[in-house]
């Protein structure tokens, strides 16, 4: 058996699935969390169906200094002993193993649903009655001044729905559980039952402000499965809506946050401007969330010279205008008195949460799969990791302005040297009995589609984490010692999204 | 201060010239889908075969018709005609008072008309709307959060959105409305006081969208809420939210000028 690391497994190479070691779940548990202690870190880890009724519990672990990722298995019946804790950063996975599949992890701390729906990839419905998708007790504080505040699911802003208990005390919060699960649609079942035409859409619309990154990662899926290779002028034009596409959240995101302390023009400026980035993304894809432009075997559009010429113009006009408007934002003392030390994310459990995408790199933790497991033309131009270190509210706005700067110059660019050739190239049959890790990043952090073939060439298992799985943890970490008024604004500063979770 | 004003003058007046003149979409801009039924060929059925979405719906007749509501707007849809019958436009107007009003044999959409005159008096100038998202991807959220900002400015029309049903003259649902949220629909919908609207935004509200037919979602509103206006789109341009909302509240006359008053 080659062990885990040894697979030549790496970012969107799909491997022969009998190549995954299947170890006993007692060895399984040792690899893992050994693995763990050596500085790697979960990217995903599912169970799906398997033989005589067993569920086969899958880890793809990262090594990101050496862009290497990494697999290993085990099979199980009804229940397992829980990994959690020997590697608390499992803590939420096993939680959401428990509820796909109803397999129990004795001994996990703090077995709750994720998205309380029934099991959809359990081995039997015998293994599937064992988890109670209904039983959700809140953490609670009992004392003369402590009291409970609840808020949504249905919120006061056009915001999508989640359930917040907050325990507190006077303003000040000592405690906040997320219930989420109520934009719950059942996407990966979609994924792995439609044909590819039907799945590409709904990939499209895992959360409907990250269109490109999900749909860019499903379909390098598709593509690795396929042997599929995208011509360089398609990776290019990936690559360019991909950090539009950042731009534009960025962009909204620093409007918002303006907004929810109170700063006007900062949020009119930014929001009008994120509304620019949306339409060169209508210019090229006819969607201003660029919907239909990525599909499997590289782009529908191509980027026609005058077309070239008009982006370039219309950005390096935004980036005249952002500039002033970030500074005057950034420079206002009251706005950094409103951002400083608020919602503050320690590093310990920026570690233990596996926390990804902006509020990590807020807290100096350079993640970043564009530069960790390089895909696409980002081999090739690389963007800097942008960081910041306190880890607050302020040091995550830093951090989105820094890389609104650098995806404008990385987009500009890219414009002027787009290679020669095709957009779209032949995607043909998957390979059977094969498996892929997808990763990308996302506006919010990491994407990971682990995609599995079945013998004959269909999709067997579809593992979809989106940024917000690791990231909705944090929240409820940064939050204590916070005031409650500050809520909504710690909550903005991490901006993720509930569809994205709720899958 | 003074940095303030000329970064607020670099900035300029930013608002959309809508609905006063024509706006300009760029080319490839998908909008309302039409069919050319004088291409299709005899026994072809090729593009329901490979249709990926619910555009082209089962008649009982056997002839093809256009579900514009079931549209989602994607390029996968027209490449599914061997015969480039199905095209889309750049006509953003496609908002209709009922459910039969977006299928027809070519495309065509009755836009809707306006409310009668009593709920015109309640609601013309000023419209209060309470967003419920129930099952969505958030696109249409971010759509409709899109309507305030200083460029399509809907306050400017006198429509709202607020923080509470209690506040509010209708409810706007986007979402395919997820098992998880169909309580909470129901609910905020009674907290609405009569008489109140109900306004479908995006196709997986009008029929559940890419996660129709999915366990977890019931397909779009539930027929026990009754609709006043439902708007295509995957997910809507704001100007086709903001176009129909104008016309159920009577503000547009003859297509595209705002009524005074």
């Amino acid at each position: 058996m080659t062990a885990f690391d040894q697979l030549g497994l790496r970012n969107r190479r799909a491997i022969r699935l009998a190549s995954v070691p299947v170890q006993p779940v007692e060895d399984f548990r040792e690899t893992v969390a050994g693995a763990l202690q050596k500085g790697w870190r979960v990217a995903s880890f599912f169970g799906m169906p398997d033989e005589h009724g067993t569920t086969r519990l899958m880890a793809i672990l990262a090594r990101d200094e050496r862009g290497e990722l990494g697999a290993t298995s085990a099979r199980v019946g009804d229940r397992y002993p829980a990994l959690t804790p020997l590697s608390p950063e499992l803590a939420y996975f096993e939680r959401e193993v428990a509820e796909q599949c109803g397999v129990i992890p004795e001994g996990h701390p703090e077995l709750k649903p994720v998205r309380r729906h029934p099991p959809d990839h359990a081995a039997t419905p015998a293994v599937a009655a064992g988890f109670d998708r209904d039983r959700f007790p809140f953490f609670q504080i009992a004392g003369q001044e402590v009291h409970e505040v609840a808020v949504g699911p249905v919120h006061a802003g056009i915001i999508e729905p989640g359930h917040f208990r907050l325990q507190a005390h006077g303003e000040s919060v000592l405690h906040l559980e997320i219930m989420l699960g109520y934009q719950h649609r059942g996407v990966e079942r979609l994924l792995e039952r439609h044909d590819r035409e039907r799945a590409v859409l709904v990939a499209e619309s895992i959360a409907g402000d990250t269109v490109i990154g999900h749909g860019g990662v499903f379909c390098s899926a598709i593509e690795a499965l396929a042997r599929s290779r995208k011509t360089p002028r398609a990776q290019a034009i990936r690559g360019i809506a991909l950090e539009i596409e950042r731009l534009a959240n960025h962009i909204g995101d620093m409007g918002a946050i303006a907004g929810d302390v109170a700063y006007q023009p900062g949020a009119a400026f930014f929001g009008r401007m994120r509304g620019d980035c949306l339409n060169l993304l209508m210019t090229v894809s006819g969607n201003r969330y660029g919907r239909g432009l990525i599909r499997p075997g590289g782009t529908t559009f191509d980027l026609p010279p005058d077309m070239l010429a008009a982006m370039t113009d219309q950005l390096e006009r935004l980036r005249e205008e952002i500039r002033p408007a970030a500074e005057l934002l950034l420079g206002n003392a009251s706005v950094q008195a409103r951002l400083e030390g608020v919602g503050v994310l320690s590093r310990e459990h920026c570690h233990t949460l596996g926390v990804v995408g902006p509020p990590a790199r807020a807290c100096e933790m350079p993640r970043d799969v564009r530069h960790d497991h390089p895909y696409g033309v980002f081999r090739f131009a690389h963007i800097p990791v942008a960081t910041a270190w306190a880890g607050d509210v302020l040091a995550r706005t830093l951090v989105r302005w820094l890389e609104i700067q650098r995806s404008l110059d990385f987009v500009i660019e890219q414009l002027a040297s787009l290679p020669r050739g095709a957009t779209r190239v032949a995607c043909g049959p998957l390979h059977p009995g094969e498996i892929v890790v997808a990763m990308g990043e996302g506006w919010r952090g990491e994407i990971v589609h682990t995609v599995i073939t079945d013998d004959a060439g269909g999709i067997r298992r579809c593992k979809v984490v989106d940024p917000s799985f690791h990231n909705w943890n944090a929240v409820a970490a940064a939050l204590p010692g916070n005031q409650i008024s500050d809520f909504p604004l710690c909550n903005k500063s991490f901006n993720l999204s509930y569809a994205g979770h709720d899958l | 201060m003074l940095r303030f004003l000329r970064v607020r003058l670099q900035q300029g007046v930013r608002t959309s010239s809508f609905p006063g003149t024509d706006v300009e979409f760029p080319e490839r801009f998908r909008g309302r889908p039409t069919r050319d039924p004088g291409r299709c060929q005899d026994g072809c059925s090729t593009c329901r075969s490979r249709m990926p979405s619910g555009l082209l719906p089962d008649a009982p007749s056997g002839e093809v018709r256009v579900d514009v509501g079931a549209c989602l707007f994607a390029p996968d849809e027209t490449a599914a005609c061997p015969h480039q019958a199905i095209a889309f436009t750049r006509d953003y107007r496609m908002a209709a008072r009922t459910r039969e009003g977006l299928v027809s044999a070519t495309g065509e959409v009755e836009l809707a008309r306006a409310l009668d005159a009593k709920a015109r008096r309640l609601f013309g100038r000023s419209l209060r709307l309470r967003s419920v998202a129930a099952g969505s991807c958030s696109g249409c959220e971010a759509e409709l959060v899109a309507l305030g900002n200083v460029v399509f400015d809907l306050a400017r029309f006198g429509i709202q959105f607020v923080a509470s049903p209690r506040h509010a003259d209708g409810l706007v649902v986007t979402g395919a409305v997820s098992l998880n949220m169909r309580d909470a629909l129901y609910r905020t919908w009674q907290a609405t006081p009569e008489p109140r609207l109900v306004i479908a935004v995006g196709a997986c509200a009008i029929n559940g969208g890419p996660f129709r037919g999915s366990e977890e979602v019931g397909n779009g509103v539930p027929a026990d809420i009754p609709v006043d206006l439902w708007v295509p789109g995957c997910p809507p341009h704001p100007l086709t939210t903001a176009d129909g909302l104008l016309r159920l509240l009577g503000r547009l006359e003859d297509g595209s000028r705002p009524a005074t008053g």
